[in-house]
């Protein structure tokens, strides 16, 4: 099976009303699958259930080979997440945040220690381990929070608006880093608002009021909705 | 289990390198068994007061003798006619002015009745109250002297014993009110804050969606400050002890299992108040409205209970700090044993399970 995350007819219904109605897709392994909507079109909603943090109201999902209804918990162990804050421990050092992640999902003091040494060195921040997170740079915090929520070896990560608040040329350097992932074989599932970034996916879907409403490669779509960029395609889509 | 160490050491780390929350845990306690011990008490010390003598005889000399002799006033200034009692009232020094009727002995030996007026400064009536009761307890001594003498057919004598802080030391009753109100800070606010500024900064997120079961998250937050909450009140007792010489009559083992009793109702508070504030200060706010006022002005740790309204009474019944405070009083201070308050137990008992439950659901909820 080459799909890593196989949705069908994925709903979570509060009363009456549908946050997410009935989506249906798969994600490849080894993809960068773009997932973007605008405000309240129900993207986190529906990452929330593929996380495990949120049970559907009805219909499929397998992630990672589990199934999000059974297997919440097996679901959580094999996937990373990042959200959009870039949550990591101010007032711990770079290292202790690195042992206390690498703790939570289990992993040997061993594993930890020489994990942290290779972070350390691929982040090129060698000298910063006792450094307190809080004095870090944007920049580096994003990146260190990247490489925690990559730490147990995940085959999928799950990234929330990764790059707000960043300034370009951190973003663009950001995107390497996801790129380089990507090669590896893990699986990148990314929201994020920036239409720029949606170019760099390898596929991209649309969610409008709760449905996807879009899904195919950002050229795809380019050439379905006869526009230049995937800015103008969103706008489309989102206005309906 | 290896996970929890790691989850309890960063919990650690966040509390010792935050210096508020140092101060909040270890220098609070501490300022505040001072404040309450030297700074805050009922009893009267060296009080200003003046004496306008019109008598001047050898009676009204010898009951200004027994008063000067006392520790209780220090007689500041004489007075010699009527307008300058109240000036020395407005230049605010004095306390008191006690005033002898001219002919004080006289009368008092032949017609068997004298007059002393004590004219008090009511701006502070518990101090007002107090002294008028002080100086009335002095007349009746020197009365009953003057009488040895003279045979009084019916006499009734009281005999007065005040049991288990015969001194009436008003630190006797602080110290357990003030390991109250620390513990329901350190465990109630402290734990709410640092819950919420998880929240707050992402990371409960991060907690929530990694392998750790909720209740592991929640669990992990509050063990820390079970902990220190057991260091603080034994810091707490201790100075009582030592500087203040309040005893411990009863069990030890008793005090400590109702002292964890309270503590875990105190977090379950708290943990209660983290799921309903989504930012540190709506919960801090929270905190200090809602736990640590009704815990000092309802527990009956400085008001007492008796003596307040109705609707007051009933509010306090509802304050778990009530209930422990009368549970302390009777271990430390009485040193009775479990069947005198096996009830107040039980009420403190059935409100921690009650506020651990609504926190589990309401926790629940928010995951949803």
């Amino acid at each position: 099976m080459n799909n890593i995350i196989q949705v069908k007819n994925l709903t979570k219904q509060y009363g009456d009303f549908f946050a997410v109605n009935k989506i249906s897709f798969e994600v490849k392994k080894g993809e960068i699958f773009g997932f973007l909507g605008a405000n309240g079109a129900g993207k986190t909603t529906a990452m929330k259930m593929l996380i495990g943090v949120s049970k559907p109201t009805s219909g499929d999902a397998n992630v990672a080979g589990f199934d999000v209804f059974k297997n919440p918990e097996k679901i959580k162990k094999s996937i990373g997440y990042m959200s959009q804050k870039f949550a990591l421990y101010d007032d711990l050092t770079v290292n202790e945040n690195i042992t206390f992640f690498g703790g939570i999902y289990g992993l040997t003091r061993k594993v930890i220690k020489q994990k942290t040494k290779a972070l350390l060195q691929y982040l090129e921040i060698e000298n910063l381990g006792k450094t307190l997170v809080g004095s870090l740079p944007l920049g580096i915090k994003q990146k260190l929070a990247f490489s925690i929520a990559l730490i147990h070896e995940p085959k999928i990560v799950f990234l929330d608006e990764p790059t707000g608040g960043v300034d370009p040329i951190t973003r663009r350097q950001f995107w390497e880093m996801i790129y380089e992932k990507a090669h590896q074989g893990t699986t990148i599932f990314v929201t994020t608002h920036y239409m720029d970034e949606a170019e760099y996916c390898d596929r991209v879907s649309i969610m409008v009021s709760g449905k996807i409403e879009a899904l195919d490669t950002p050229k795809k779509l380019k050439e379905i909705y006869k526009v230049d960029s995937m800015n103008e395609v969103f706008l489309k889509l989102a206005r309906g | 289990m290896k996970r929890f160490k790691g989850f309890i050491k960063k919990e650690f780390y966040h509390i010792f390198r935050d210096k508020r929350s140092l101060f909040i845990l270890f220098g609070m306690p501490i300022v505040q068994i001072m404040l309450f011990g030297f700074a805050i008490t009922n009893e009267i010390n060296n009080v200003n007061i003046a004496i306008f003598d019109k008598a001047k005889d050898e009676k009204s000399q010898e009951f200004i003798q027994n008063i000067t002799a006392s520790n209780y006033f220090d007689v500041k200034q004489l007075i010699y006619n009527q307008k300058d009692i109240e000036k020395s009232f407005k230049k605010g020094h004095i306390k008191a002015v006690l005033v002898f009727e001219p002919d004080f002995a006289k009368n008092l030996i032949k017609e068997d009745k004298a007059n002393i007026q004590v004219i008090t400064d009511a701006t502070e009536p518990n101090t007002a109250i107090t002294i008028v009761n002080y100086i009335s307890t002095m007349l009746k001594k020197l009365q009953i002297n003057i009488n040895k003498n003279t045979a009084i057919p019916y006499q009734i004598k009281p005999t007065t014993r005040l049991l288990y802080n015969p001194e009436l030391k008003s630190v006797f009753m602080f110290v357990p009110g003030v390991m109250t109100v620390i513990l329901m800070l350190v465990s109630a606010m402290m734990t709410s804050i640092s819950i919420t500024k998880e929240k707050e900064l992402g990371t409960m997120e991060i907690l929530l969606v990694s392998p750790l079961k909720p209740f592991q998250v929640i669990l992990g937050k509050v063990f820390p400050y079970i902990f220190l909450s057991i260091i603080n009140a034994i810091a707490i007792l201790l100075l009582g002890y030592f500087v203040f010489g309040v005893p411990i009559v009863g069990s030890y083992i008793l005090l400590a299992l109702e002292t964890i009793l309270f503590i875990l109702s105190a977090l379950s508070l708290g943990v209660l108040i983290s799921t309903i504030s989504s930012t540190q200060q709506t919960a801090m706010m929270i905190s200090l409205m809602g736990l640590l006022l009704p815990v000092i002005i309802l527990s009956g740790f400085i008001f007492p209970i008796a003596s307040m309204p109705l609707p007051m009474q009933v509010a306090s019944k509802i304050v778990p700090a009530t209930w422990f405070n009368i549970i302390l009083k009777n271990i430390m201070l009485k040193g009775v044993g479990f069947k005198y308050f096996w009830k107040e137990t039980l009420i403190l008992l059935g409100m921690t399970v009650f506020f651990i439950a609504l926190s589990i659901k309401k926790y629940k909820i928010r995951l949803e």
